[in-house]
């Protein structure tokens, strides 16, 4: 058993344990927190994937920025200590055999496919190469996403502002 | 030879309605008036210069062909159905475009006289354009369906003028009841085209009408009970003739039609549309006188029957619009009985050429006759004939105008009447001697009544005027003179030259042995109408005492119409009309009910599916998606 | 360093789909609104490990997968803000975030 494999398995099983305590924990605060947990060790999982800015940019907005937003709003909404009501039986039957059912679907679909494997050399993913290929305009240049997402952003910020202003 | 201008004669009529019509009040009235005028007087100018150049260029011994100014392929459906638009000149079609655009220029002129101050002045000259504008397109069409368009176009411009003063009920009645039946004749002129154009696969008239063409030459032979199909084609084609000429039993919405403006009445309802069931058998005249001669005597029996019973009713009516409008009626049943009676070609077309002459100089004089009614009306302001008399010393002129077009329709020569008349009868005489005698005796009592109205507006007793009677305006007095010269003179127009069943000309022969019977009886209902109308006296109501019965059998036209309300209302309404009602309201619309109401019931039910709640959605989402995905990879 | 000799890629896709639908199920059972929308941040991310591992295992020549990423974690971003707008003004107004009594626009 190498490094890696050791790593993985410890940030594969923090995932999923942590995202099913965050579905089945009832105190809605922890749920937040271990959804942060399992936010942080997807960053893990960038990072072992060479993608170091990756991970830091899954720090900073998802752990840093959206769950801070979530657990206001848990604040604003709701008492500290108060439970969330249990989940219906029929909804959660529904929930899991349909979850189950998805899940065998997509894992034999996975474990049957062959994947071709890469053949070209990597390229390594520094800054200087992902600041050079998010401005570019020539192919495989994301300057116009770019551009779109800066609007997109500016328009849920004035969008935001308006929905959540008193009146 | 270029005829190609003509398309202006078409054009400009109908540029004038768009222009008259979209402006409308926005125009000055005065302004609209003279615009619509000048435009009919261009196209007249150019009518004549198209007859001039067409009978100018033309030798009358080898016969006037025909000429086709334009043919367009408008509407193409299939190779074998095709439908032209385009401007056909013949004889038939010139004569009637000189004939409509003079009358027709001298009610505009007429109108702006008569109509003065009325409201709606502009919307009256663009329908008068629209009018024009149909009537001429009628008479130049080069095929069937093309005339069918123009002919209920005809239909919907006569429709608006006698419905024109729309606030008065008689006269929305009156337009109601000129639609209807004419439309209901219709159809049986579509029904005729059907069949004619099915069994000869054409619409072309040229085609049609060609004596060696193959419609002709070789007639369809398929019976149906005992004649021919082209007959039957041809006897409906005549019903829509007979509807807009007004032949009995279709007569009923002529008579009421005058309750439109009464220039409207001279030109749509005395000179140019009701003559359109004539020029129609005309047009078609060849294909009636060699494929269906039996359809010819059914013409021929209608239309004297028609001359006979509108002129006996004409003796009884008061409203002086109502006279002239039997009279109308017997005067187009001189023409259909004409036609009846003639055959194709050379001399055995005497008949043929003398319905069309009789048509033109009718133009002309009952025209004038009505223009005259109309001044008359237009100082008295009445329609009634009790209400007037001595108008002579008021109106000098629309007096002798009124006057010379009494004596010519009552046939005295030399006017025009006479001679027409006279052809009329010759061609009778020659062909059944039971419908000579019968056109003789209404001759007779066509020159009574109308001598009749004569003396009972401008002799007899004068009654107490509110206001001292005046003669008309210039320009009601000027179209009168005008047409008093035209009625005088047309009469020496040599028709037989130019207006020929087959287009060659040939000699007429003037016969004693009818001229001076039809003179005679002229002058008898002349005297008649003399001695019992010329002075107030005792007699026409003892007369009218002593035959009481017919008297007031033909003073209520027969019961004609009540014998159509009784059809129409106590047998077609109670046993058709119900039964299909009741069918369309409780079985057509049940079975659309219960559709209706099945679907609300069915979405009822199917709303429950929106119920509200989010995660039911979501889970119907997912749980689909994962259903396509096992689908697709099972397959 | 490259992982694909010590973890296969199906690996990586069977951990994300394992994520993908517990943040469902979360979407199905819970009521509570921000509770849903953590579940809807679970599906964004496990996505986000699919677009990663391809990229990382089968395209390392490029850096497509890496771009996706970003953008949806942007738009995962504007979607929390604005969603969290809605549930508090929703709040505001109905004193409630749960989906259950929020349902006047059925019919």
């Amino acid at each position: 058993m190498t490094g890696p494999k050791i790593i993985f398995y410890i940030l594969a099983a923090a995932i999923v344990v942590f995202s099913v305590l965050s579905v089945a924990d009832r105190r809605i605060l922890r749920a937040a927190i271990y959804l942060l947990f399992v936010l942080v060790a997807m960053a893990g999982l960038y990072y072992m994937m060479n993608f170091q800015f990756l991970a830091a940019v899954q720090l900073i907005i998802y752990a840093g920025g959206i769950v801070v937003l979530i657990i206001f709003s848990i604040l604003l909404t709701s008492q500290i200590n108060s439970k969330l009501d249990p989940p219906k039986l029929g909804n959660l039957l529904l929930g899991v055999i349909t979850a189950i059912g998805g899940i065998a679907i997509s894992a034999v679909t996975i474990v049957k496919y062959g994947f071709t494997p890469a053949n070209q050399p990597a390229i390594e993913p520094t800054m200087r190469t992902i600041g050079h290929q998010l401005m570019d305009t020539s192919e495989y240049g994301y300057a116009l996403p770019f551009e779109v997402i800066g609007i997109l952003l500016l328009a849920a910020l004035v969008g935001t502002i308006f929905i959540a202003r008193k009146t | 030879m270029d005829f190609s201008f003509t398309i202006l004669i078409l054009a400009l009529p109908l540029f004038s309605f768009a222009l008259l019509g979209l402006t409308s009040k926005s125009l000055k009235a005065d302004l609209a008036g003279y615009a619509g005028t000048t435009s009919l007087l261009v196209i007249t100018v150019l009518s004549y210069l198209a007859a001039w150049r067409y009978f100018g260029g033309g030798d009358a011994e080898a016969g006037f062909g025909t000429t086709i100014a334009m043919n367009y392929l408008w509407l193409n459906f299939t190779d074998t159905l095709q439908i032209h638009i385009g401007i056909l000149l013949d004889s038939l079609s010139i004569m009637m475009l000189v004939v409509i655009t003079t009358v027709s220029l001298m009610v505009h002129i007429y109108s702006l006289g008569y109509m003065k101050g009325e409201k709606g002045f502009q919307r009256y000259y663009a329908f008068l354009s629209l009018f024009t504008f149909s009537m001429l397109g009628l008479v130049v069409a080069t095929n069937i369906f093309q005339m069918y368009i123009f002919w209920e176009l005809v239909g919907v411009s006569s429709y608006l003028l006698i419905g024109f003063y729309y606030e008065r009920p008689s006269a929305v009645a009156a337009s109601k009841k000129a639609f209807i039946v004419t439309r209901f004749a219709d159809l049986g002129f579509l029904i005729g085209i059907l069949m004619l154009s099915f069994s000869t696969g054409t619409f072309d008239f040229d085609a049609l009408t060609s004596p060696t063409g193959p419609v002709i030459s070789q007639p369809a032979g398929s019976l149906f009970m005992g004649l021919s199909v082209t007959t039957w084609a041809m006897l409906f084609i005549f019903m829509g003739g007979a509807g807009k000429s007004a032949m009995f039993p279709l007569h009923i919405w002529l008579p009421d039609a005058m309750e439109g403006p009464t220039p409207v009445s001279a030109l749509i309802h005395a000179a140019t549309m009701v003559v359109a069931g004539v020029y129609l058998v005309a047009r078609l005249f060849p294909i009636y006188a060699m494929s269906a001669p039996e359809a010819l005597d059914v013409i021929s029996y209608i239309g004297s029957f028609t001359s006979l019973f509108a002129a006996v009713i004409a003796c009884t009516q008061l409203d002086i619009k109502r006279v002239l409008a039997y009279s109308t009626l017997s005067q187009i049943g001189y023409m259909m009985v004409a036609l009846g009676v003639s055959g194709y070609g050379g001399e055995a077309g005497l008949g043929y050429m003398a319905s069309l002459f009789h048509l033109f100089t009718h133009a002309f004089f009952k025209a004038l006759l009505f223009l005259g009614a109309g001044s008359v009306i237009h100082a008295v302001h009445s329609n009634m004939m009790t209400d007037m008399g001595g108008l002579r010393k008021y109106m000098p002129v629309t007096h002798v105008t009124f006057l010379i077009a009494c004596l010519t329709i009552a046939g005295l020569p030399p006017l025009s009447g006479f001679f027409s008349k006279d052809e009329i009868l010759v061609a009778a005489f020659e062909h059944n001697k039971i419908i000579f005698a019968v056109q003789w005796l209404v001759a007779g009592i066509t020159a009574f009544y109308m001598f009749r109205l004569y003396f009972n507006i401008f002799w007899n007793r004068t009654p107490e005027y509110h206001h001292a009677p005046h003669e008309s305006p210039v320009t009601m007095t000027l179209p009168l003179s005008f047409l008093a010269v035209a009625s005088v003179f047309a009469g020496f127009v040599p028709f037989h030259e130019l207006v020929t069943s087959d287009g060659k000309a040939f000699e007429t022969s003037f016969h004693v042995l009818v001229a001076l019977p039809s003179i005679a009886v002229a002058l008898v209902g002349i005297g008649l109408a003399y001695i019992m109308y010329f002075k107030q006296n005792e007699r026409p109501t003892k007369l009218a005492a002593s035959i009481s019965g017919i008297y007031t059998a033909a003073f209520h036209k027969f019961y004609i119409d009540e014998i159509y309300i009784f059809i129409t209302k106590g047998i077609i309404f109670q046993f058709i009309s119900r039964p299909v009602a009741w069918f369309d309201r409780h079985i057509v619309d049940g079975t659309m009910n219960l559709i209706g109401n099945t679907t609300v019931a069915a979405s009822v039910v199917i709303r429950r599916l929106q119920s509200g709640k989010v995660q039911l959605y979501i889970w119907f989402f997912a749980s689909g998606v994962l259903l396509l995905t096992l689908y697709m990879l099972l397959q | 360093m490259n992982l694909s000799s010590e973890i296969p890629l199906q690996y990586m896709l069977v951990l994300s789909t394992l994520v993908f639908f517990i943040g469902l199920v979360s979407i199905i059972i819970r009521r509570n609104l921000i509770t849903m929308l953590m579940g809807i941040e679970l599906m964004l991310n496990a996505v986000n490990i699919n677009f990663v591992a391809f990229n990382h295992y089968l395209f390392p020549n490029r850096l497509e997968g890496h771009f996706f990423t970003m953008i949806i974690i942007a738009i995962a971003a504007a979607e929390a803000a604005v969603a969290i707008a809605l549930i508090i003004n929703i709040y505001r107004k109905v004193g409630t975030v749960s989906v259950d009594d929020i349902e006047e626009l059925k019919y």
